[in-house]
């Protein structure tokens, strides 16, 4: 938050007392059930919520203070009761506790709304947005839950006393030396990096060229062959999977590694098709004819001119013909063998069959590759914007994201 | 461009008609473009396209019981309607040949195993009567012919009798047992000329004889046998089969072998919805056999099921996020974007963290004292955990689509029709919820239509209950080797997801759906 001026304080004394009361009162409840005494809970923070809230906007000049006593009461109290973890459930709840006495008491929970909305109506919009935040954190929570899991020192799935008290002998990183050092996880990672990066380059290559070939003015069959070079990224993964199991065994190639890198590349191929012509509506055409009218020939000016130009394109699609297949595993399950075995179908046998936090190491880090991924494509995408020319409008994240959805796609 | 003047056609530079010239202009372009596209297009149908036929062509393909027991095939297909179920010695004898030869080249339990899908127990019949088929004594069939003619013992004989395309067409059984004879000793690096010839072609040459009429082949040899195949002394295989197994003459068996042996079957696809292809014609499974109706219902119902949590978990987030300004919009953007680009399994296995019994979610009701320790909840590896886990993953699938569609409804709108004094409700519901439809169409077959064919997430958190149709597809393909069943769930899936898309693309249109911005 910036720093604003100090709000003045708008509300009835009551509202004041009321929001404390309401608010300490759930924390209270929610405490008073751990303790299984829920209505001393509720009375208990009810009555020292109207008080705390009371006192602290008749006495205590500034939010910024009032917010800082309250944390360190939050926190000393929090301590007393149950350690580390009780004092820093404490301070979160002091601070919140105060933000929210001050939201009520500034006025500033009416902002969004026009000043003629009842109080049935501010209660409605406000519970609306709580629900909101709900669904908010059903979506980020999981994600956000494996990463602490994975520094767990024992081998559980799920937290330990210790690691609640945060104390440092509940925490290791020996799930991530084994995944550095187990010899399953290691050749899993091996194949991966073995067959994505070739898969990526048959697509890129393949791919780049037919996106050419397909933003030309004049293509015979062009909503046919889109549809056809589509297909491997809208037909369902165990459908691919079983149809590809049944063709490369009948043709020798299941089981081996040069199967497993074709069907990655043909599921990658979509993805650069996509967003290389994507790339190529906004290419100026009559860069490569003064290209060649000035002698170049066709390859020269390709390389020379065309190609740096729609290279974030390139770029960006071989990053999502190398995301699937290095995330892909329904189709390397079918069509490699055991010598194949990458990431994800170590993973998916880990997960089926024994369960090691190894696997939410894994997943950490795979997470961390997915922000740094995120963050290259919006790069990207901003450097190719600024080559062509254009304000960056819209993020690389949201628009690749499109891509994705205007063909129906995705990674079932 | 030079000589324009005149009624004659516009001549480009080199004198030709400009018409014609910008024709082969356009047609090298045209060329060019497709020259562009085709090493892909060759591509994608060879690794792609080509597996997807195949799956289609399997679905219906039944050629292995024609090719594992050829004559025997033959003899059933010429039979009439009225002829007994269960044949009579001569079709036993060609029979005998059929499975020695299969015996041989060990195909005789992979047939076992494909007639055991539709009849149970035929399996263990065939491998029984395998191992008791090379113990079978015909030596006297040998002998007889060679009490007619020596020359049946020689190689050589037989040698120049395959190279007659007549014999071929008077003798077809034996011919065929010969050379598969010959490609065996071929195949160990033997000379034919020097290996005993084994006692079953004679057995199919006493069959071709005995039923050759007019002996329409030129040959002394032949016809001299011929002649004298009438009297000949003859083992009852029919009874001996019967001794290697009394299912041998049970009609049920033979049923199946009728009515599975034409080289293409629909019964696969029968299968595959529940009924099944019987002698009598088409019935239902028995009702403790239907699992295929069940599944496919459950897979659509629970689909339906994600769907409908996905649209009222999508709904208010992207109007939170239509209704905010730009900046804080983004914000949340992430928040969905996030999980979007995760990798599926570390969400499945998240989800695997939060759900099962010593998970994050019965640890915390259990830490509120909302349940005891012996009483936490069974979340996972039931119909619960697939739809959380899935709604999750899918949710932004949803989010996308209906977020772009509400970006655009101007909130002038809604305020409009509450200056012209609607309720909130009311101005919710006959003016935005309208609006907002299109996102609502958009993203509810994209969720439908990747959630009907989701195999990893049901497999890891779905246990028996909450498993789809991919999961039997794939039970079919690794476990139990029905490929043919498995390529016939597939074909149907892959036409429930075509028509949808069709659907999608009628509604909606493929490239229609936009995230705006």
């Amino acid at each position: 938050m910036s720093k604003s001026k100090q709000k003045p304080i708008v509300a009835s004394q009551q509202q004041i007392a009321g929001s404390g009361a309401f608010f300490a009162g759930l924390f209270g409840f929610l405490f008073g059930m751990t303790q299984e005494m829920p209505l001393i809970g509720i009375a208990g923070g009810i009555v020292a919520g109207a008080i705390v809230a009371f006192l602290a906007s008749k006495y205590i000049p500034t939010k910024r203070l009032a917010q800082l006593m309250s944390v360190i009461l939050g926190g000393l109290l929090g301590y007393v009761q149950s350690q580390v973890t009780g004092a820093i459930v404490g301070a979160v709840f002091g601070w919140t506790f105060m933000w929210f006495v001050y939201w009520v008491a500034t006025g500033e929970y009416r902002r969004r709304l026009p000043s003629y909305a009842t109080p049935w109506q501010v209660i409605w919009h406000h519970s609306f947005v709580v629900l909101c935040w709900a669904i908010f954190l059903f979506l980020i929570t999981p994600i956000i839950v494996v990463m602490p899991l994975s520094f767990n020192a024992e081998n559980f799935f799920t937290f330990t006393p210790e690691m609640l008290n945060f104390d440092p002998a509940g925490y290791s990183l020996k799930h991530y030396q084994d995944f550095l050092t187990n010899s399953d996880w290691q050749s899993a990672l091996k194949n991966s990096f073995l067959i994505a990066p070739v898969a990526t380059l048959i697509s890129v290559s393949l791919g780049t060229l037919a996106a050419i070939g397909l933003s030309q003015p004049f293509v015979p069959f062009r909503r046919a062959i889109m549809a056809i070079l589509i297909s491997p990224m809208i037909m369902p993964l165990i459908i691919s999977a079983a149809g590809m199991y049944f063709f490369y065994s009948r043709v020798g190639l299941q089981g081996t590694y040069l199967g497993v890198v074709l069907a990655h590349a043909a599921l990658g191929i979509p993805f650069v098709i996509i967003t290389v012509t994507a790339t190529l509506i906004g290419f100026d055409r009559s860069l490569t004819r003064a290209a060649a009218s000035l002698g170049a020939n066709p390859i020269t000016t390709f390389f020379r001119v065309q190609m740096p130009l729609i290279l974030p394109g390139v770029v960006s699609g071989g990053l999502f013909a190398f995301i699937t297949s290095f995330d892909e595993v329904v189709v390397v399950l079918f069509v490699g063998s055991a010598g194949q075995k990458t990431l994800p179908w170590q993973m998916f046998t880990g997960l089926r069959e024994q369960i090691s936090p190894t696997i939410l190491a894994v997943a950490t880090i795979l997470v961390a590759l997915s922000i740094l991924m995120l963050t290259t494509l919006e790069l990207l995408r901003r450097r190719s914007e600024k080559l062509r020319g254009m304000t960056p409008a819209k993020s690389a994240v949201k628009q690749t994201a499109e891509w994705r959805m205007s063909v129906a796609g995705g990674k079932p | 461009m030079s000589e324009t003047i005149g009624s004659g056609p516009v001549l480009a530079a080199d004198g030709t008609p400009l018409k014609r010239s910008l024709q082969r202009s356009l047609r090298l372009q045209k060329l060019r473009a497709l020259l562009l596209i085709a090493p892909l297009l060759a591509f994608i149908l060879i690794t792609f396209i080509a597996p997807i036929a195949d799956m289609l062509f399997r679905s219906v393909e039944n050629e292995i019981v024609s090719e594992t027991l050829p004559q025997t095939v033959k003899l059933l297909d010429a039979d009439g309607p009225s002829a007994p179920i269960v044949p009579g010695n001569e079709t036993f004898s060609a029979l005998y040949v059929d499975l020695y030869v299969a015996v041989k080249n060990k195909e005789h339990t992979r047939l076992g195993s494909r007639l055991n899908y539709e009849q149970t127990g035929v399996s263990s019949l065939f491998r029984k009567s395998g191992r008791r088929v090379r113990r079978l004594d015909v030596e006297i069939y040998k002998n007889q012919f060679l009490d007619v003619d020596p020359a049946w013992g020689e190689v050589t004989t037989w040698l120049t009798l395959m190279e007659d395309a007549k014999v071929h067409k008077a003798l077809p059984q034996t011919m065929w047992a010969f050379s598969a004879w010959l490609d065996d000793v071929i195949e160990d690096g033997d000379k034919p000329e020097e290996e005993k010839l084994e006692d079953y072609i004679f057995v199919a040459l006493y069959n071709d004889l005995s039923a050759v009429s007019d002996k329409a082949v030129s040959r002394d040899l032949i016809n001299k046998t011929a002649s004298a195949v009438g009297g000949f002394e003859t083992v009852d295989f029919k009874s001996a089969f019967a001794k290697f197994d009394k299912d041998w003459h049970n009609e049920d068996v033979w049923k199946t072998l009728r009515v599975y042996s034409p080289p293409y079957t629909e019964g696969y696809f029968l299968n595959a919805v529940d009924l099944q292809k019987e002698f009598e014609g088409y019935s239902v499974r028995p009702e403790n056999e239907r699992i295929y109706g069940t599944l496919f219902m459950r897979t659509l119902f629970m689909s339906l099921i994600i769907t409908g949590c996905a649209i009222l978990l999508g709904y208010p987030i992207a109007w939170l996020m239509s209704n905010r300004p730009m900046r804080e919009a983004n914000l949340l953007m992430i928040m969905v974007l996030l999980p979007f680009w995760t990798s599926l399994l570390v969400r499945t296995s998240a989800w695997k963290v939060m759900l099962q019994q010593q998970g994050v979610i019965n640890d915390t009701l259990v830490w509120l004292n909302i349940i005891d320790e012996a009483g936490r909840l069974v979340l996972i590896n039931n119909q619960f955990g697939t739809i959380v886990a899935m709604t999750h993953i899918l949710l932004p699938f949803m989010v996308l689509p209906l977020y772009s569609v509400m970006r655009t409804i101007p909130v002038s709108y809604t305020r409009a029709a509450k200056s012209l004094g609607a309720t909130n409700w009311t101005a919710f519901w006959r003016v935005y919820f309208p609006l907002s439809v299109p996102g609502i169409g958009a993203g509810s077959i994209l969720v439908f239509i990747l959630s009907i064919g989701y195999y990893i997430t049901p497999e890891i958190v779905g246990g028996t209950s909450g498993t789809f149709i991919s999961n039997r597809i794939a039970y079919h393909i690794s476990s139990s080797l029905n490929w043919g069943l498995a390529a016939a769930l597939g074909s149907i899936l892959l036409l429930v997801v075509l028509l949808l898309y069709w659907v999608y693309d009628r509604i909606v249109g493929i490239d229609n759906v936009k995230l705006g911005g």
